[in-house]
């Protein structure tokens, strides 16, 4: 990780730690009592209470007694955040609680009545979130998107974040100057194998040569950075970070208008697991008291303000 | 019998509905196919090119290395280092390291196209098996030919050309057969420098639709390819082989 990240990691964990403890305090939606621990994200000791019919003795998990949350290694940031701490995680640990993802399962641990060393993370290569036979995790927080033929394989959660796709050029290239969507036709455009972002170049822009599919970000990113590709489509908070750390004299050319009926992010559960009920209703619950915004707001805050290409 | 006995396992076990509708769901391999039946065509123009250069200079090599004289140490020296290199690095390294960073150096003209650097690739490291597989040819043709070619005149070059390589060639079709089928199958490693090649294909397939079927998709096109290619060198070794007893009947 460049130096540049590290610094950008601290930055983010000093603010982080910060808030943290108040947004356990929201999360509980009781009387704030702030712990005063030195570590960021501590919860207060006080329960939360309790979703109706999701005692968490009755929940249906792989491991009783743990929450087993899984994700992809390397953790990138905005998703997750805090640095690298325990083997075998790359560039971040999900287990400090910072970042989008990472704070989001927290909150909806807390919620299900899971203290914080009781929630396990494992490592699930994004390929094999989907493979048949029992899972390895009670669900997986990857930026997954939901569509209904994923649908048929596993179980989504509701909603934990609405994506907006956008597109990362080079400073100074042809295709920095394009305004509208019709104008990225002609250009090499790529993604990452296996995210929406593919789908939408194919369905949504249809360039006139077949764009680049990479299988892992750091793939996709060193095409950008080699030239090999004009413009990298990632989600918005992605693209923030692509431009901040990974690409010198990148920007985000632009968001794109969400395809019809819009595109969001779901926890993957095991298909028939009633676990997503429970994980619904804490989602609920979060939303509204704020929780999940407020989340939203620390870690996804730049992830606004690129203009619009029609 | 063992045959029906492990179908018998197979579809008898708990888990066999949920692997056949992940694995083998019609409607997704109907969807999936034509996609990556078209990015297969990338495939096969991959190891088109790459096997005409292959032949050429894994025979260059071999010839190389069977240079005799201490004159000719450094090219044998030469050649057998690139052998040794060349088969020892994982070919999914070899691709990568050219993919990425060949284009990274940003040196003025150097190709940044990735089919380009995933040919290069295999081209480098298949040199140096069908090297070897070249120079077992040439080993395998009885020494009394060359000395025969030598006595009638024949330069060493000469003997090789006209004596030795027709022999030596039409005796390792077969292994070169097997090469050309491992490379065939090599292709799909330049998916991993973006190019959508049938692999890929079938990867974007499957994590869009949460189904495997796209992979048996590709896997059919790679073994239908393979049938006719094998049957065709059973027919060429066959023929020759009809030729030389009948040389030898007269």
């Amino acid at each position: 990780m460049s130096v540049r990240g590290r610094r950008a990691e601290l930055l983010i964990g000093a603010c982080g730690a910060a808030i943290g403890v108040g947004i356990a305090a929201l999360e509980s939606g009781e009387a704030l009592v702030l712990a005063a621990t030195a570590t960021g994200g501590r919860a207060a000791p006080a329960a939360a209470a309790d979703l109706p019919g999701c005692a968490t003795g009755s929940l249906n998990l792989v491991e009783d007694g743990q929450l087993t949350v899984g994700t992809d290694n390397p953790a990138f940031p905005p998703w997750f955040g805090g640095g690298e701490k325990n083997k075998p995680w790359k560039i971040n640990d999900p287990a400090t609680g910072m970042g989008f993802e990472s704070a989001v399962a927290y909150a909806v641990a807390r919620q299900l009545g899971f203290a914080r060393d009781e929630v396990k993370w494992t490592y699930v290569p994004f390929l094999k979130s989907f493979a048949p036979g029992r899972k390895s995790f009670d669900f997986d927080i990857n930026q997954i998107s939901y569509s209904p033929e994923r649908a048929r394989a596993v179980a989504f959660s509701k909603s934990y974040y609405d994506v907006k796709q956008s597109v990362v050029v080079k400073k100074g290239t042809p295709i920095a100057n394009v305004r509208s969507i019709a104008g990225l036709r002609k250009y090499k455009l790529g993604a990452q194998l296996g995210t929406t972002s593919y789908q939408y170049i194919v369905n949504q822009i249809k360039p006139t040569q077949k764009p680049g599919v990479f299988p892992q970000n750091t793939a996709a990113v060193n095409a950008l950075k080699n030239g090999q590709i004009d413009g990298l489509v990632v989600d918005l908070p992605t693209a923030f970070f692509v431009t901040a750390v990974q690409v010198p004299n990148s920007k985000v050319l632009g968001q794109f208008p969400a395809k019809p009926g819009g595109e969001h992010f779901g926890m993957v559960f095991q298909k028939g697991n009633s676990l997503v009920g429970c994980v619904n209703k804490a989602l609920d619950r979060l939303k509204a008291n704020g929780a999940l915004k407020a989340i939203e707001r620390i870690w996804l805050r730049k992830a606004t303000g690129a203009p619009v290409l029609q | 019998m063992f045959v029906v006995a492990i179908g018998v396992l197979i579809t008898r076990s708990p888990g066999w509905d949920e692997v056949k509708e992940t694995f083998f769901n019609w409607d997704v391999f109907k969807d999936s196919f034509p996609e990556i039946a078209e990015a297969f065509l990338l495939n096969v123009k991959i190891f088109l090119i790459a096997e005409i250069f292959i032949l050429v200079f894994a025979l260059m090599l071999a010839v190389l290395r069977s240079l005799r004289g201490p004159a000719f140490f450094p090219l044998r020296a030469l050649a057998v280092v690139y052998a040794d290199f060349f088969r020892g690095v994982p070919t999914i390294l070899v691709i990568a390291v050219l993919g990425f960073g060949a284009p990274a150096l940003q040196l003025e003209g150097v190709p940044t196209d990735v089919v380009f650097w995933g040919i290069v690739s295999l081209v480098l490291v298949y040199t140096a098996y069908v090297s070897e597989v070249y120079r077992a040819g040439i080993e395998s043709v009885h020494p009394s030919q060359d000395a025969a070619a030598r006595s009638l005149g024949l330069t060493h070059g000469q003997s090789l050309r006209f004596v030795v390589l027709p022999q030596a060639v039409r005796r390792v079709i077969p292994p070169l057969l097997n090469d050309f089928i491992g490379l065939q199958k090599d292709t799909a490693l330049v998916g991993t420098l973006g190019a959508v090649e049938a692999f890929n294909q079938s990867q974007i397939d499957a994590s869009a639709t949460f189904n495997y079927t796209p992979y048996l998709a590709a896997a059919v096109l790679f073994v239908a390819i393979t049938i006719p290619l094998a049957r065709f060198t059973d027919w060429l070794v066959a023929r020759d082989r009809r030729r030389q007893l009948a040389a030898a009947g007269r």
